[in-house]
């Protein structure tokens, strides 16, 4: 069984993002990028089920600008075996659409014929969550998205979701889409000699053209502004003199 | 310029004050239509009361009683035809299946909405909240989630039509198995108005006691940072922040919570922040608007105390 993971490259989530001026969006300059914290997740879980004997192969592919090609090879470095950049752009501040990038992603499931897709549950940076139930629903595949806790047997996964109640479980003919969730399981760090060993494993290009999919976006960004801000407001000294802002504030 | 709007329905039952708040959000964007999948009667009886209801469809077959994704966004996309919007509150069950619904008509779904401009225009979180972006739809169908703590419910109409729609197939995809529901009789997280969550500095899950007790005598509900949750002193549906839930109670009581921007793009909207914590530097007081400075251990009894 060949599972296929699309990682994105994003800001890096330590980093405090900054609006630019212009209000056109979130300043990527010179700022640390790495991959999607969900996508890790979901190679992390793609190479556990190789290393337990379900998958044969892992194959990471990634949407965009040609440096996203850092992410796939840290994935490689993790343990995927071969990787997928599709060149969908030049500009850093283009952000590809969930519908466009389900729409390639259902282009390459048909070349790869993969029998599960982990997708990250949503990307950190535009915060939609939306590639993965897409991507089903294109395929017409079953989903099982937000899962800590994922289980092949028999043509079927057994998934646990984190849902608003508490935990759901669910199961799920394969072929399907399972999105990761915080508490999949811990990804691990690529080691050293990993890192040097991804270099060589493939990593092949395309590109959005060569799928035949436009990927100009539905959605025009108007503009991008800062949230209101927050004054700190101040320390005090006892629980008495809290107890006493609170009741003046009317929230007691 | 109609409006699908779909309800939040939980085990047969509506969730109103989810349902009532998008409505809100919606209503003055045409007549709007309530689709109750997998509801009782009752409850569709219940949402034609809202404020805003100009009809509601209810769709009784057990495919839809656990809001399974592929039958629920089959049936959205059938209906989708009639609307110019299709709107759900951004729960867990609508997260789920709205993308999907969007993957069957092929057009973009707008997550998280925070305000409708206009028909076409709406402003949404990115970046967990660092920055609100507005964008325009080209859609024919707008589909959105909303973001409900920044409306207030609708109250309740005059109550509309309810007609039932005919079932669809089950596509068979998928199958529920079980609902690990937490069993407590605490408020409600998201409709709370006053909320009290703990984090690392809880330190073990029966300490956790301290902010139930805290929570007790504030009439408040609980929640958790990401890392108790991991650590196992809360559960999951405790979480709150960027992946988890998004608070916007009255009073926001944050212990032993460092304040990372994931847990703070779930509750900065709080209308008044407590934090508790001992290292002053905690980037939580940045947005508290009270602070104390202190051994969560002690200052806790002591708060609970006080309070009683
Ligand atoms: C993709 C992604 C998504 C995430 N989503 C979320 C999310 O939805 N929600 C969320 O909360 N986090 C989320 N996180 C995690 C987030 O980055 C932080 O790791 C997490 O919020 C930290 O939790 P904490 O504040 O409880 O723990 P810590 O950062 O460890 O803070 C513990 C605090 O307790 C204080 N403390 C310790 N002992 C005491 C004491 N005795 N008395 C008083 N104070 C004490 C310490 O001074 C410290 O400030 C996410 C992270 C990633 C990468
Ligand atoms: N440009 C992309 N390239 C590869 N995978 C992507 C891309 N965008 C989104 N994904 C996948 O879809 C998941 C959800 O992203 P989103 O729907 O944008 O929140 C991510 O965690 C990735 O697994």
């Amino acid at each position: 069984m060949k599972i296929l993971v699309p990682v994105k490259r994003v800001m890096d989530y330590n980093v405090q993002p900054r609006v630019k001026a212009d209000g056109s969006g979130v300043d990527l300059a010179n700022v640390k990028m790495s991959m999607n914290p969900f996508d890790e997740i979901a190679v992390e879980e793609a190479i556990r089920l190789k290393e337990a004997g379900v998958a044969s192969e892992v194959i990471v592919v990634s949407i965009g600008v040609k440096q996203a090609q850092d992410a796939l090879r840290t994935a490689l470095a993790m343990g995927a075996d071969r990787a997928i950049l599709v060149n969908a752009g030049d500009d850093v501040h283009q952000d590809i659409e969930p519908l466009a990038v389900a729409r390639i992603l259902a282009k390459v499931v048909e070349a790869e014929a993969p029998e599960l897709v982990i997708t990250g549950k949503q990307a950190i940076d535009n915060d939609m969550n939306a590639t993965g139930q897409m991507l089903a629903a294109r395929l017409g595949w079953g989903q099982a998205m937000f899962a800590s806790k994922l289980e092949i047997a028999d043509g079927v996964a057994k998934v646990t979701r984190e849902v608003d109640g508490g935990l759901q479980s669910i199961e799920v003919k394969l072929p399907a889409i399972v999105s990761a969730d915080l508490r999949l399981n811990e990804p691990r760090y690529a080691s050293l000699p990993n890192i040097m060993k991804a270099k060589k494993k493939p990593l092949v290009e395309t590109s959005a053209a060569d799928y035949g999919v436009d990927v100009s976006p539905r959605l025009e960004i108007v503009s991008v502004r800062e949230p209101q801000g927050r004054q700190a407001g101040i320390k005090l000294g006892s629980v008495n003199e809290l107890v006493g802002q609170l009741k003046e504030a009317g929230v007691l | 310029m109609a409006v699908l709007l779909v309800a939040e329905i939980s085990k047969g039952a509506l969730n109103r004050d989810a349902t009532a708040k998008a409505m809100r959000a919606v209503r003055d964007l045409g007549p709007v239509t309530l689709l109750c999948a997998g509801a009782t009667p009752e409850a569709a009886a219940e949402a034609a009361r809202i404020d805003g209801a100009a009809r509601v469809l209810l769709a009784e077959g057990t495919q839809y009683a656990h809001q399974m994704a592929e039958p629920l966004a089959a049936l959205i996309a059938v209906l989708a035809g009639e609307f110019e919007h299709v709107a759900a509150p951004a729960t867990s069950v609508a997260k789920n299946a709205l993308p999907r619904v969007a993957g069957l008509l092929d057009v973009m779904v707008i997550p998280d909405v925070l305000k409708v401009v206009d028909a076409e225009t709406f402003e949404r979180p990115i970046y967990a909240g660092n920055a609100i972006q507005t964008v325009r739809s080209r859609d024919a169908v707008k589909l959105m989630t909303i973001r409900t703590t920044g409306f207030d419910a609708a109250g309740e109409g005059e109550a509309a039509p309810i007609e039932t729609v005919a079932d669809l197939a089950d596509p068979g995809l998928a199958a529920w198995l079980t609902d690990a529901v937490t069993e407590s009789d605490r408020l409600e997280l998201t409709s709370a108005s006053r909320v009290v969550s703990g984090g690392r500095g809880m330190a073990s899950k029966e300490n956790f006691a301290l902010v139930e007790g805290l929570a007790d005598s504030l009439s408040a509900a609980v929640g958790a940072s990401r890392a108790a949750v991991d650590a196992g002193y809360a559960p999951n549906d405790w979480q709150v922040g960027q992946t988890g839930k998004v608070v916007a109670p009255d009073l926001y009581v944050a212990v032993g919570i460092s304040g990372a921007i994931q847990h703070l793009a779930g509750m900065k909207d709080s209308k008044v922040i407590v934090a508790i914590n001992k290292d002053e530097e905690a980037p939580i007081f940045q947005v508290a608007d009270y602070g104390l400075v202190g051994d969560l251990f002690e200052l806790v009894p002591e708060l609970t105390g006080a309070l009683r």
